[in-house]
């Protein structure tokens, strides 16, 4: 295609491990225009990140790209180093995933802002100077004259990805390639990233690579989609095309992946389970010897919640809204004040030794399935510690039983017992943390945001089974996530928190589709918003 | 319920398979790994397979440069009959050599005393002496004796014993002292860290606070004191140095109980009831192994430097026993004249302390998670 930004043919990207050669792009060809946006979707592990990393010169040690990438005549895969870095970061750039990280924590704003401007333009320092500010404005950073001097701690994720996308914008680039810059914001963050990117793209003109596993973005941004699964592009078109008319299987699947389902409201007069009456937990920082005066923070203020026998509670709000905490001091895992009854007792004046043998019916799944296993331990292990707790003089055979029956019930091959947690899937493993969690036959389950480390379609089948287990075991779950449509499928009682406080509560129909409160319209507004961005675009 | 049968497990990959694999791929750890095996067996069985005995002192050679050859040499030989016939007060009239067998042909004024062979069997070059012929006025008489052979690879030092053995017998004490002390600092160390981070809030405080007033004592100043106190042994040696180092074990193990905390897994294990000790002992421990054994290696050479320092200083083990410090800070001392002294021992503790370096090196590499 003449006149194409970048044009990739038969790119392939192999590693070699221990377990042998992985091909993890298998010869994609794509290309992207100027002013063109095109996404890459694909589920984790799909090769899309790889692709590109292979497209700048990054990839890990043992990687090694075939193929060619034309940039401006020139094949980019086979470029020499020295070459290719007056090529990245000046006329190719990117954005990362992790703003938190992205940015040296040592340098302010401005400096890391100025480096690449001085470095590529060749600027002197003063005018290096004039032209960061001028991007940082460009990002609509409020204040930008003062945010040069900040140093990145002192601005939140959405600001951060601003500057790195000032950074990334700074040398006019002709191609931005965005990995999942969106993936680790909240919900209304993200809209608001989202629509810079548009805007900056088409005042820019520059051709745009947006690499996501999120189906609702690319609809709210991309002209031109393709589909990637197992290293390969199995589907490419237009936007429209695509979302109207998939053709390949794995396209309609991704698009269905969205969960459904409503859970059913219980009866009014079911037993309740678990309350909290004004919950408050204080962190109190500082007040050390040399630390100065002690700094209250309130992360939960006078929450109320009561959780009846079946019932499904999604707790939603931002990261920092006090969600966790909530679910934990419930729990009794972090001090709390307030009263907490289980089962009509109260729990809150209880020591770490009386809550042991109610541990085993107040259960909770985390949210990293990566990080919630241990990992020099087998699957079979972790599934059964909790026994070894709640049922000491169990025998080694029976906990082995037991441990067959709970993977079952989730739904994992039991053969795998023996298999640490690195062999397994993001979606297996979650399975294995549920496992463990309902082995002990618990009444309560806290999922702290169990799917949003996943896949869209694993996030639907996790979903799936959790609402079995429910109905099989008459569970009752507090559901903490960010994500709304997953908690429109799994609960039937909304409560949303902002900075501590409750601010609506109701049944999903009613907080998703009549909010009142100024807030909780903003929150669904731009998490729902993707349905009525189409027409935007064409 | 599948109570019946179960499946039978598929085996799995352990995180530590997969840094052995790592690490059998590393070449310098792997030739390093082999060659400690070679230098600790031949510190252990070597010295019953060296003829010489550490201790013996071999009055004849003293400062002999080491030699692939056996000893007496040719010329040495009659050195060697002139010194002991000097102290018999015999005059050497003729000698010959046929083979191992010497046939020495003495003079004196006075009759010679069929006793003095006890003179050339004292040395330690012959053996087995006996007389052969006496002449009738007795002044003159043949004797008979075998030349012993002796081989010292790696020469002898100022006392005349065997460097080879000594240096094998040293490598003991080394590596001992290296291996033991090494341990000792891990287990204090990561029982004492790991509960002080794990525990946290004041008792981490006081535990650290304990460890940081042990780390302000000088060293050299403990070590002096113990020694003054107790005397020099073996067993003071490894407990001085281990009761130091155990320190840095703790801070390095308490900062990574500190973060392993934080970790969803401990969490996990907390909500699902299990009791501190258990969290300790099956997800906190295991799971610091990895830094812990990668310190260890880079330990042991530490303590063994720190052993050759104080020996060095004289406050190490006592003769006879010596180890690679003491070697060396002999071998310095006669460096003019003898530097086999020196550089024997020096290129054994190098070495040794090398592939330690490479093989800790080589554990990091195949332990840090990173590179998955």
């Amino acid at each position: 295609m003449t006149g194409a930004a970048l044009t990739l043919k038969n790119v392939a990207v192999r590693f070699h491990t221990l377990d042998g050669t992985v091909d993890a792009v298998k010869g994609v060809s794509l290309s992207v225009n100027p002013g063109e946006t095109l996404a890459i979707v694909g589920e984790s592990g799909s090769g899309k990140s790889q692709l590109m990393m292979a497209v700048m010169g990054l990839l890990a040690s043992n990687g090694q790209a075939s193929g060619e990438a034309t940039f401006d005549g020139k094949n980019l895969i086979s470029m020499p180093k020295a070459e290719l870095n007056s090529v990245r970061g000046r006329r190719i750039t990117m954005i990362f995933q992790e703003p938190m990280t992205s940015l040296d924590p040592l340098y302010t704003v401005g400096d890391q802002l100025r480096e690449p401007i001085m470095q590529h333009q060749g600027l002197p320092a003063a005018a290096a100077e004039a032209r960061a500010l001028e991007m940082l404005e460009l990002v609509r950073i409020p204040d930008a004259r003062r945010r040069m001097s900040s140093y990145p701690h002192e601005m939140s994720g959405g600001q951060r990805q601003r500057v790195m996308i000032a950074m990334a914008l700074a040398n006019k680039p002709e191609v931005l390639i965005a990995d999942e810059p969106t993936t680790a914001l909240d919900v209304t963050i993200q809209a608001e990233i989202l629509e810079l990117m548009a805007d900056l793209q088409k005042r820019l003109g520059m051709a745009m690579i947006f690499i996501t596993h999120d189906l609702n973005i690319v609809r709210r941004i991309a002209h031109r989609v393709a589909v990637m699964r197992h290293g390969e592009v199995v589907e490419e078109g237009a936007t429209a095309t695509i979302f109207s008319k998939p053709v390949h299987a794995y396209t309609r699947a991704l698009l269905d992946a969205e969960p459904t389902g409503r859970k059913e409201a219980v009866a009014a007069n079911a037993p309740v389970v678990l309350s909290g009456i004004d919950t408050r937990v204080n962190f109190s920082l500082g007040g050390g010897w040399f630390s100065g005066p002690k700094v209250v923070l309130r992360a939960v203020d006078r929450v109320s919640l009561t959780l009846r026998q079946g019932q499904t509670i999604g707790i939603v709000g931002e990261s920092g809204s006090g969600k966790s905490t909530l679910a934990r001091a419930l729990l009794r895992l972090l001090p709390a004040e307030g009263a907490i009854t289980f089962d009509g007792r109260s729990i809150a004046g209880l020591d770490a030794a009386a809550m042991r043998p109610l541990r085993r019916q107040l259960q909770v799944v985390l949210q990293d399935p990566f990080g919630s296993l241990s990992p020099r331990m087998t699957a079979g292990q972790i599934i059964t510690e909790g026994l070894l707790v709640h049922e000491p003089g169990m025998s080694a055979a029976e906990r082995d039983r037991r441990a067959v029956r709970a993977m079952e019930e989730v739904q994992i091959d039991p053969a795998l017992r023996n298999r640490y947690p690195h062999e397994f899937s993001g979606g297996q493993r979650q399975r294995i943390a549920i496992a463990r969690a309902i082995i002990l036959k618990p009444r309560v389950v806290v999922l702290d945001e169990p799917t949003s480390a996943l896949d869209r379609q694993v996030q639907r089948q996790i979903v799936e089974l959790l609402r079995d287990l429910q109905k099989a075991n008459g569970l009752s779950y507090l559901f903490i996530s960010h994500d709304l449509a997953v908690v429109r499928a799994m609960a039937d009682h909304i409560m949303v928190l902002k900075d501590g406080r409750l601010v609506e509560e109701g049944p999903p129909a009613e907080v998703m589709d009549h909010p009142q409160d100024p807030y909780t319209r903003r929150l669904m507004a731009a998490a729902f918003a993707s349905t009525t961005s189409l027409e935007r675009l064409s | 319920m599948t109570d019946a049968h179960l499946p039978s497990p598929a085996a799995g990959r352990s995180l530590w398979a997969d840094a052995r694999a790592r690490l059998l791929r590393n070449r310098a750890a792997m030739v390093s790994i082999v060659y400690l095996a070679v230098m600790a067996l031949a510190c252990i069985f070597g010295p019953s397979l060296v003829p010489n005995d550490f201790t013996t002192i071999h009055a004849d050679y003293t400062r002999v440069p080491p030699s692939l050859s056996a000893y007496p040499k040719a010329e040495g030989i009659e050195a060697a009959l002139k010194d002991a016939l000097r102290r018999a007060r015999l005059d050497l009239v003729a000698w010959k050599q046929d083979g191992s067998q010497l046939d020495v042909t003495v003079a004196s004024a006075k009759p010679v005393d069929p006793r003095s062979v006890r003179y050339l069997d004292r040395s330690d070059v012959f053996e087995g002496t006996t007389v052969r012929e006496s002449a009738a006025d007795g002044l003159t008489m043949t004797m008979s004796t075998q030349v012993q052979h002796t081989y010292f690879f790696f020469g002898t030092d100022s006392n005349g014993r065997d460097l080879l053995q000594r240096t094998l017998v040293a490598g003991r004490v080394s590596l001992a002292i290296g291996l033991l002390a090494g341990i000792v600092a891990v287990i204090i160390g990561v029982l004492y860290g790991a509960s002080a981070g794990l525990i946290g809030g004041k008792t981490d405080e006081v535990m650290m606070r304990i460890v940081d007033i042990l780390y302000s004592l000088p060293f050299i100043f403990f070590v002096i004191m113990l020694v003054v106190f107790f005397g020099r042994n073996f067993v003071l040696m490894f407990l001085a140095v281990g009761a130091v180092l155990w320190l840095d074990m703790a801070r390095i193990v308490r900062g990574q109980a500190l973060s392993l905390k934080r970790q969803e897994y401990v969490q996990a294990a907390e909500a699902l009831g299990v009791t501190r000790a258990g969290i300790l002992v099956r997800h906190v421990i295991p799971n610091l192994l990895g830094p812990v054994v990668i310190y260890m290696t880079l330990l042991v050479p530490q303590v063994i430097i720190l052993e050759s320092f104080l020996s060095y200083l004289g406050l190490g083990v006592q003769e006879p026993l010596s180890s690679w410090g003491v070697l060396i800070s002999q071998g310095a001392k006669s460096i003019p004249g003898a530097q086999w002294l020196l550089i024997f021992p020096s290129v054994f503790l190098t070495t040794t302390l090398f592939a330690l370096n490479f093989i800790g090196d080589g554990l990091r590499d195949a332990l840090d998670p990173k590179d998955r």
